[in-house]
Formats: structure tokens, sequence, C-alpha cells
């Protein structure tokens, strides 16, 4: 059984102590608002010989996540953080980490990005990497980014996955807020990830690898399909995993966290940290005897198709808060997706995109009411679905 | 107390509103209730006004947002009342808690609050000089909220104060503060 | 061939045959690809006026000039492309380029 520790933590401060807790062999790091309390705590407990680390200072994310590369492919346990700008700079080698299978574990503290120049909460930064091949978590508190990061550590290095995963907490609001934590003890969490069990090591010297290779049109184009499969079949391992680490921190793990969405007329898909300010107006909405629900996207990457279409199957109408626009899309990447799981499905019910809270803007209960009001016009044809800003003036 | 209490803090950057925040929200957590404590980001600049905010109750707190209607505002400078509309969005019923050496009758009047309201004065910054010998009036302050409003009692407060600032600071230093709230406690006047 | 890995006819392979991350299990198996054919010109060395500074070994792109104990020893005909960058480089006219249509059958 697992010793508890109740303590009043960020989530900054929650991520680094699984990372300490899953002493990592490298951890590569660039500072970057409001991630870097993560890696300044981990530098402490490195500097303290609390951890066996490595820890490799850049002077880019560009270089952080290439040196990431490096080490993973060397068959270190290799994580890294990043946010924002760092996140952007790192794109060409985060598409090289997964297409080179690489289990990197890097927690990103989700913010806007330039210009104008903002360091708070929005989605614009992770939605930029969604196609990058790795699994993408979203917590919405700073509990949950501690068990985040715990799994991410266990899903990417199980032999059955084999991609770098991105655990990732909303900036400020769930990385710098204080709030009540829980902390397993160090040894269940070691036995929970246990150690890394490379494949293909480049320090494998008897049997040396040549990786990072080059492939030709049709090569290529096979190892791609490789890669896709590879991330559909990590959906029922990260489930496993997910699940084991459920039942020995009594937290439950659900792809969708849902509330009650079984009787739900009105839904609003939301992920991360606004999630608890759409279920404290549904509870409300409840108490007054309208149907209303909540569906928060935990796992984004692999996307939730089918647990998605289950929990909104039944609604009359769905809201769905974007913290991120696809300038000049039809709607922002968590609706689209949306659309394409439920029309996929046969169902069709009225969507309404919102875009909400972009470079940390406070996100009122108000807009909440807003949005159930809302559906239920939508639901009876009196407004469209239009992509809407929630709360501009 | 088993409803949600939403503090707000009223500050300028360096007086220690954000330690406020999150000692309160501390010695909730050490009750074994449920906290938020955060401050509201911006650029940090020394003097600037800023808010912080710490939400205590004794179920799972879900909402994430800035506290826009508190029960409780704390003011640890005031002369931010000429710029800053401390009391925008106070709770009916709600307090106010005022670091000043006025008197609640006179703070009330320049609050201009309605009669529901509670005004309290403390001169935190006073006190904090004669015991922490530096202006710092957070610790006091909380003093104050505890007596005035009861979200915290002083005991919980004082064993918290002891045991986090016990691995930080040396004993004067913590025994300066712990007289800062037993003054504070006692001083503090609400009307 | 290397007796590790088969790659022979790795351009019909599927997505499932390729190795987890596309690596290659064997490393250094570059050797058994043979580049020679590429050429149209090829380096001859006059060995007797060679003074050893191993500039052309320093300068082949692709490893085809072979050096032993610190001296110049020939050129692998295998590998080299033609390129003629170690005749460019030869301070000592003991590289020239001639033609591949003149030497064939040699």
């Amino acid at each position: 059984m697992a010793d508890v520790t109740v303590l009043s933590a960020t989530g900054n401060t929650m991520v680094a102590e699984a990372y300490r807790q899953a002493d990592p062999d490298v951890c590569v790091a660039y500072p970057i608002t409001p991630q870097t309390t993560i890696v300044e705590g981990f530098a402490k407990y490195v500097a303290n010989g609390q951890v066996h680390t490595r820890f490799v200072t850049v002077e880019s994310e560009h270089s952080s996540m290439s040196a990431c590369v490096g080490a993973a492919q060397a068959g270190a346990r290799t994580f890294t953080a990043t946010s924002s700008q760092g996140l952007c700079y790192m794109w060409e080698v985060l598409h090289i980490a997964s297409g080179m299978r690489l289990p990197i574990v890097m927690a990103n503290a989700n913010r806007a990005i330039s210009a104008p120049i903002n360091i708070h909460c929005d989605h614009s930064d992770i939605m930029g990497a969604r196609d990058s091949g790795w699994i993408i978590f979203f917590a919405e508190t700073a509990q949950e980014a501690y068990d985040n990061t715990l799994i991410a550590v266990r899903v990417a290095e199980d032999k059955r996955v084999l991609l770098p995963v991105m655990p990732t907490l909303d900036g400020f609001i769930t990385t710098h807020a204080m709030e009540r934590c829980e902390l397993l003890d160090d040894e269940t969490v070691k036995n929970f990830v246990g150690e890394r069990d490379a494949v293909n090591s480049l320090l494998d010297f008897d049997n040396p690898i040549g990786a990072g290779m080059f492939a030709a049109q049709q090569p290529y184009f096979e190892i791609k399909k490789a890669e896709r499969d590879a991330i559909d079949a990590s959906a029922p391992v990260i489930k496993e995993i997910g699940d084991e680490w459920a039942s020995i921190c009594g937290r439950p793990f659900d792809f969708v966290d849902t509330f009650e969405c079984d009787d739900a007329d009105y839904i609003i898909v939301v992920l991360g940290s606004c999630a608890g300010n759409a279920r404290h107006v549904a509870r409300e909405l409840r108490d007054q005897g309208i149907k209303v629900g909540v569906a928060r996207i935990r796992v984004f990457r692999p996307f939730p198709q089918q647990e998605l279409v289950d929990a909104l199957k039944g609604a009359k109408a769905i809201g769905v808060l974007d913290r991120s626009d696809s300038f000049g899309g039809e709607y922002a990447p968590v609706a689209a997706e949306i659309c394409t799981c439920l029309y996929r499905a046969g169902v069709n019910i009225p969507i309404k995109d919102y875009i909400y809270g972009l470079g940390g803007a406070d996100v009122t209960l108000d807009q909440m009411r807003q949005v159930y009001t809302d559906l239920q016009a939508l639901a009876d044809g009196k407004i469209d679905g239009d992509l809407t800003y929630l709360g501009v003036q | 107390m088993s409803e949600l209490t939403e503090i707000r803090w009223h500050a300028r950057a360096g007086q220690g509103a954000v330690t406020a925040a999150k000692l309160v929200a501390e010695t909730a957590l050490s009750q074994g209730r449920y906290m938020q404590a955060m401050p509201e980001y911006g650029p940090e600049r020394t003097g600037a006004p800023l808010k912080a905010f710490t939400r205590v109750c004794d179920t799972p707190i879900e909402v994430h947002n800035n506290i826009v209607n508190p029960k409780i505002v704390v003011v640890l400078d005031e002369t931010l009342l000429p710029i800053v509309d401390v009391t925008e969005g106070i709770l009916e019923g709600g307090t106010v808690i005022l670091n000043s050496r006025m008197d609640p009758a006179t703070a009330r009047d320049q609050l201009n609050v309605s009669s529901d309201i509670t005004v309290a004065t403390v001169d935190a910054s006073g006190i904090a000089m004669d015991t922490i010998k530096r202006d710092i009036p957070n610790t006091p302050i909380v003093a104050a909220l505890s007596k005035v409003t009861g979200v915290i009692p002083v005991d919980d407060l004082k064993e918290h104060v002891r045991e986090s600032f016990g691995s930080k600071f040396s004993q004067d230093v913590i025994d300066a503060n712990l007289e800062s709230v037993d003054r504070a406690y006692e001083e503090v006047q609400s009307a | 061939m290397s007796d590790k890995w088969n790659v022979d006819d790795f351009t019909s392979w599927k997505s499932e045959d390729f190795p987890i991350g596309a690596v290659c299990l064997d490393a250094g198996n570059s050797v058994e690809y043979i580049t020679g054919g590429w050429r149209n010109q090829r380096p001859i060395w006059h060995a007797d006026d060679c003074k050893h500074c191993l500039l052309c070994w320093m300068h082949c792109p692709d490893s085809a000039i072979q050096a032993k104990d610190g001296q110049m020893a020939g050129i692998d005909y295998d590998h080299c492309k033609g390129c003629g960058v170690c005749v460019h480089e030869c301070k000592f006219g003991c590289l020239e380029m001639v033609l591949e249509a003149d030497v064939e059958g040699e």
C-alpha cells in the first residue's frame, strides 16, 4: 500500500517531483516561462544528489530536443520540459523524436505564442504540435499533472509503444497555482515506472546500429504508416497503464472524463484547467433541472474517438471550447476533431465552437453559463454554430 | 465553514501578498481542508499593484479562474485605494480588511461600501516594523483576517508559521512573526 | 551481403517489415553498396612521386582513399565516385583524372 503525503504544491512542483521519482538518466532543458520552475526544481534535486541524472544545459530548445534525441537513442530515460516559443522552436525536432520512435517525456506548460508577446495560458503552442506524432495528455489539476507525467514515462518506454509523450498542464493556472496535492512514496512510484529497457541502443557496442536514416520515397511512406499504426496501437496500452496507476493512487484514469453526460441534452467539451469551471456551472444548472454535461478530453493524442462518440451521441447540442484558433479554418482544432468523429459515427448533432481564454484571458463562470444558454438556442435552431470568440468585449 | 470561501488580496508587488495568500491556504491544508492560492500573474515590477487569490473549502475545489466575487478582500497597502477598485464584485455580507492606521469608520467612508459589508483595519505595517523590523505586513494581516472572519483559526496559523518558517528562518525571526500575529489579532478593529 | 541483416529487397518492404524507428540494424553496411559504377572518370595514383601527405585521404568524401600505417595505400574503386577532389588537392601531381572509357578492360 502506497504512503501518501498531502502537500500544497503547484503543478510545476508536482511535475518536478514526478521527474525526481522517475529519476531519468538524462534531462536536457532550456528555461522558459511558465515551465521554468519544473526544471529549476528538478535541477536542485540533481545538485543535491537525490537523482542520478546527467543534467545538460543547452543554449536553445532546438538543441534541447536534439540532445534528447541523442540521449534517448543511446538508451537513456530522457526528460525535458518546455512551453510556447520553446515548443515552436523545437518543432522540426519533435518530428524527429517521434519518427525515430524515441520515448522522450516532455512536460509542456501550455502558453500563448507571439505576437503579441504574452506569457499566459492558452493551447496555441501544443495544438501546433498535435500532428507531430507525440502522445499528448492534458491535465486539469496539479495533481493530474503528476499522475499524467508518471503514466507518460511508462507509456513512452513500453515496448508496445515507443513514442515520445507530452504531459501538458495549463500555464500559470496549473503550473503556478498552489493546490492540495497528494504525493506517493518514492518506492511505490519507482516500482511503477521501473527502469528503461532500451531496444536498439547506440551504446550497445555488440550490436552497432545506425539511427536517423535516410529513406527514399516508398520506404519513407511505409515507415510513416508504421508510425501511424504505432500511435493508434498505443491507446489500449495507455489505458492499461493508466488503470494500473489508478489502482495504485485511487484516482480514476479515463481518456475522456465525463460529468453527467449519460442523459445530458447540452454538453461542453473542454481540455485542461477550465473543465472544473464548466462542471461547476453544470452542477448549478442540474440543480435547476437543466440536463447538462461536461466531457473533458484528458488524452488528446491518440484521439479518443469512440469514447467521445459514446459520451456525446445522446446530446441535443454540443459546445466545444477551443483554447487556440486555427486561423482561416472553419473550426479550431478540438471542434474540428469532434465533428470528424461524430460524422464518421453517423451522429449529427448541432455543434458550436467557442474560442476562449486566449493569452490567459480569464474564463468566468458567466461565460460557461452563456455557452449552456447558447446550446439550448442552438438545439432549437435559433442560433447558428459559427465559431465564436467567447468573452471578447 | 463548509462552503467555498474566496479571498482576494490587493497589494503592491514586493509586499508579500502572494506569500499571505499561500499562508492562509497552507494553514487551511494543515487542517485537512482543500485550498488554492495563486497570484494574478503579470509583468513583475516591484511596487506595481497586483492581485492574489486564495480559495478554501472543505471539499475539492474545481474552479480555476480569478476571483471576481470575493467573500473577503484584504488590502495590504492603503495607498491603493484611490487607484484600484478593491471592493469590486465583493459579495453581500462580505468583509474588507485594510492595513491602515485609520479607524474602521473612516476606512468605511473611504471605501464607500454598503452597510452589510464588514470593514476592519489593523496597522499591520506598524506591527511588522515593531516586531519583524521590516515593513512586511503579510503575517500580521493574516492574523487580522483570522480574527475578523474565522476562515482559519489563529492557533493553526501560528502552528503553521512555526512549522513552515522553521526550516528557513532563525528562532528570532519566527518569534517576531508569532508576536506580530498576536498583536494584530488583538489590535484589529472592525465596524 | 551482411550476414546480420538482409536488405537486398528493402524497397519492397511493407510498413511492418522495418525495424522500430527505421534504424539500420547493421551499422556500417554502406560498404556493401557499390558506388564505383557512378563514375565516368577515375583518379590514377602515381605512387612513386607520392609524399604521403594524405591530403587526398582527408578530403575524399567517400573514404575511397585507402591508407595504411600513415601511408597512402591506394584507391578503393568500388566506392570512388570519380569526383576528382583528391586530384584537386594533391600538391605534387601524383593523382590524375582519366576517362573511365580509356581504362575499361584494364
